[in-house]
């Protein structure tokens, strides 16, 4: 990022952008494993053994971090665009760090097993 | 006396930098910079300025890779032994530091940016009442001077070659909350058609860049919001 990209509307932009590229990639898996759950619970049971292992954890904890941040930040374009700005400088830039650190907590919420 | 190191752009798309070292003053722009060089060490050197206290909005180059004003940049705000100047983004290069900017002012009539009323000088002017919210709204887009900085910053420009950009959509903006402009229709049509309000991420750094703090991102959602009102319908455009 050069200079006049140093700007937290453009960091929530391209976090917003990777995320939901990773999002579309993982997708077709997710529905992949739910399809087998359906056909095969053998399959299914073998599949979720798999997701025991440390680095699929770790992958998982990833996803629900990448989706929430998805979320909030699309929310943040929604609320951007919808209603009106208190002045000149409504970028809600602040929603950018506030929406990091609650995909940071749902993924430590999830990694306690709470959601998990 | 200490002295600076300024890399200048020169040539056209295909170029170098080129580095002049020039005396450190007490109080100097960037733009006097460029042209104590063109002074007095390269007659040849080719730039844009005229009335060296931003209003005119002529001088905007690339400043340490950030689009400004020269003259309203001082070199002391920059902290930096060194610094680099190269044409605006986002624009053809014509030579060293002078772009093309036809296509950029090009995109303002694109989007629909011609004031048109449906009164002429026999009628009473119309009654506007600052207070409003179309007026309001208006107002606060109004002051750009054209000047392509925003233009600059915007990497939807750069990825996408017919996105109309900040400053032209900007002044659509300003148009379509104007009580006396009888064609907004048209001129909504335009902002929001190809090209128009639709195209932007809202990165922010349009708002981030312009000199006189301006915010086309809030112009641009300002229309969004009002294509999907006149696509459902209830838009009062
Ligand atoms: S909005 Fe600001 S940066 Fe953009 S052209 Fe107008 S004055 Fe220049
Ligand atoms: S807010 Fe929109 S117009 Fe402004 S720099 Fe970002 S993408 Fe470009
Ligand atoms: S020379 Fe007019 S704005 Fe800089």
């Amino acid at each position: 990022m050069t200079g006049f990209r140093i700007n937290l509307s453009y960091l929530a932009f391209m976090l917003h952008r990777c995320s939901g590229l990773a999002l579309v990639c993982f997708l077709p898996f997710h529905f992949l494993v739910l399809g087998l759950g359906l056909e095969d619970a053998a399959a299914l049971d073998e599949m979720l053994v798999f997701t025991q292992q440390p680095l699929v954890k770790f992958g998982e904890w990833v996803l629900v971090v990448l989706f929430s941040l998805h979320l909030l930040l699309g929310l943040r374009v929604l609320v951007m665009e919808w209603a009106p700005w208190p002045h000149q400088g409504g970028l809600r830039s602040g929603w950018v760090i506030l929406a990091g650190l609650i995909a940071l907590a749902l993924g430590w919420l999830f990694l306690d097993g709470v959601i998990s | 006396m200490p002295h600076l190191t300024v890399r200048i752009w020169r040539g056209a798309d295909e170029g170098e930098y080129q580095s002049f070292s020039v005396p450190m003053r007490e109080n100097q722009t960037v733009l006097d910079v460029v042209s104590e060089v063109q002074r007095s060490q390269d007659q040849s050197l080719s730039y844009r300025f005229a009335c060296r206290v931003g209003v005119c909005g002529s001088c905007a180059m690339m400043v340490n890779g950030k689009p400004r004003w020269t003259c309203r940049t001082h070199i002391r705000s920059l902290k930096s032994g060194v610094v680099t100047i190269a044409p605006l983004r986002n624009m053809p290069r014509i030579k060293d530091l002078v772009t093309d900017m036809s296509g950029f002012i090009d995109k303002w009539g694109k989007a629909g940016n011609v004031f048109e009323s449906e009164r002429d000088r026999r009628d009473a002017p119309v009654a506007v009442d600052p207070s409003s919210p179309r007026r309001k709204a208006a107002d606060a887009a109004i002051e750009c001077i054209n000047c392509g900085v925003c233009h600059a910053a915007c990497d939807v420009v750069s990825w996408n070659d017919s996105y109309l950009g900040p400053a032209a959509l900007n002044r659509a903006w300003s148009l379509v909350n104007d009580e006396r402009h009888s064609r907004k229709k048209e001129t909504m049509a335009a902002a929001m058609g190809d090209g128009g309000c639709g195209n932007c991420h809202s990165q922010g750094n349009c708002m981030a860049a312009c000199p006189i703090g301006l915010s086309p991102t809030r112009s641009i959602a300002g229309l969004k919001k009002m294509s999907l009102m006149s696509l459902l319908g209830g838009s009062d455009v």
